[in-house]
């Protein structure tokens, strides 16, 4: 061990380097950083109550994984909900990380299968409706997570989204002016009509910080990543932010809790307040703008396909 | 040294001694989105890496949002 390498607060040997703390922290110091950042995000933004009964989306990445764990540490009640996308071998390792997870600790884990309850798959939505496929899973997921925390009776739903999860989205809608994404780009959007409060703990740790826990806790989580979002402009923006990192120390994190401090309340009137024109779905009784929800619309489109197989789309996508 | 490396796996010999920071600038890679593990322990930026270390380079970055 390099005898320059020593944990800021106790002076042993460090395992990990923080640049944008300026520091270096010894396992045990690392860990409390961690719990202290959670801790102090979930109190300035008021994002859970102690008595709150709450849903933790996971996918067996290390985020959602790393998010559950902490919750649970800190003395929240908290279970798991995993989504089966059907995205090939991807998927069926993702849940086994997730299943091993809850297994060992005892945990609760809901799980939803895309094509056994609903009849289709990501790849095979992508295809029938000729969208991205990552909006097709960023719809889907969105839908479920809400009406399993609603229909389970939970009074907050989390996620794993991390500091480099919220700036690359933060950058991306930026670069496009997306006033009313911006608006409600929030550590926490409460709950109302047809939603659950959806909270997102981990927006103070990038996620060299989040893997690095799993590391140091012993947490097995999918270390590969979904195969059909490889070369997505949200990675794109990742790398850049990366890059500016590399030259700044702790840019991506003034970037983004500067936004949430200083411009957020400034967009704060800028917020559509649609909840007057959302009725319900004719199907399946969710909030929508039209007759039928653009959820139900997929399913109708995507369980009517021909199924196709995730290699199709990576094909594509190269 | 031995170098496992994703995206894609590969694994690659390399000569000599290294810090942790040295060894991701010769390999082009982040530190930002890298993680450096030896035998299940992560390794500080200055941290010396030995001839014969058998080294983990895991990136940390998710595509999903």
């Amino acid at each position: 061990m390099n005898p320059g390498s020593k944990c800021r607060t106790c002076r042993q040997p460090a395992i990990i380097d923080l640049p944008r703390h300026n520091a270096n922290f010894c396992a045990e110091h690392f860990l409390e950083l961690c719990r202290r950042q959670v801790v102090k995000a979930i109190e300035h933004w008021k994002l859970l109550e102690r008595d709150d009964k709450i849903l933790v989306a996971v996918s067996g990445g290390k985020d959602s994984l790393a998010v559950w764990d902490l919750l649970i540490e800190l003395g929240y009640q908290a279970d798991g909900l995993y989504v089966g996308l059907g995205i090939g071998d991807y998927s069926d390792v993702s849940g086994d990380y997730a299943r091993r997870f809850a297994a060992d600790r005892g945990l609760k884990l809901i799980e939803i299968s895309l094509r056994g309850e609903y009849g289709y798959d990501i790849p095979t939505a992508a295809k029938a409706t000729r969208r991205v496929p990552c909006s097709a899973c960023g719809l889907s997921k969105r839908h479920l997570f809400d009406k399993a925390a609603l229909d389970g009776g939970y009074t907050a739903l989390v996620t794993g989204h991390n500091l480099d999860d919220e700036a690359a989205v933060l950058l991306g809608n930026t670069m496009r002016w997306e006033i009313d994404y911006l608006a409600r780009q929030l550590p926490k959007l409460e709950a109302r009509d047809g939603f659950p409060k959806k909270v997102k703990p981990l927006v103070r740790l990038t996620e060299r910080e989040t893997a690095a826990w799993c590391v140091v806790r012993g947490i097995d989580y999918l270390v590969d990543e979904c195969p059909i979002a490889a070369g997505n402009k949200h990675l794109g923006y990742k790398a850049t932010l990366n890059a500016m990192e590399a030259e700044s120390s702790g840019s991506k994190a003034a970037f983004y809790l500067n936004f949430v401090e200083r411009m957020a309340p400034l967009l704060a009137g800028h917020l559509k307040d649609d909840r007057e024109a959302l009725r319900e779905c004719e199907q399946c009784g969710s909030p929508t703008s039209g007759d039928v929800c653009a959820f139900c619309r997929l399913v109708a489109t995507a369980s009517a396909h021909e199924r196709v197989p995730v290699e199709l789309i990576m094909r594509g996508r190269r | 040294m031995q170098v496992h490396l994703r995206n894609p796996t590969r694994v690659l010999e390399i000569e000599g001694r290294r810090k942790v920071h040295a060894l991701l600038t010769e390999l082009g890679l982040n530190r930002e989105s890298h993680l450096v593990i030896r035998n299940g322990t992560l390794v500080p930026g200055d941290g010396e890496l030995d001839a014969t270390d058998v080294i983990e380079i895991r990136p940390v970055i998710s595509g999903g949002a």
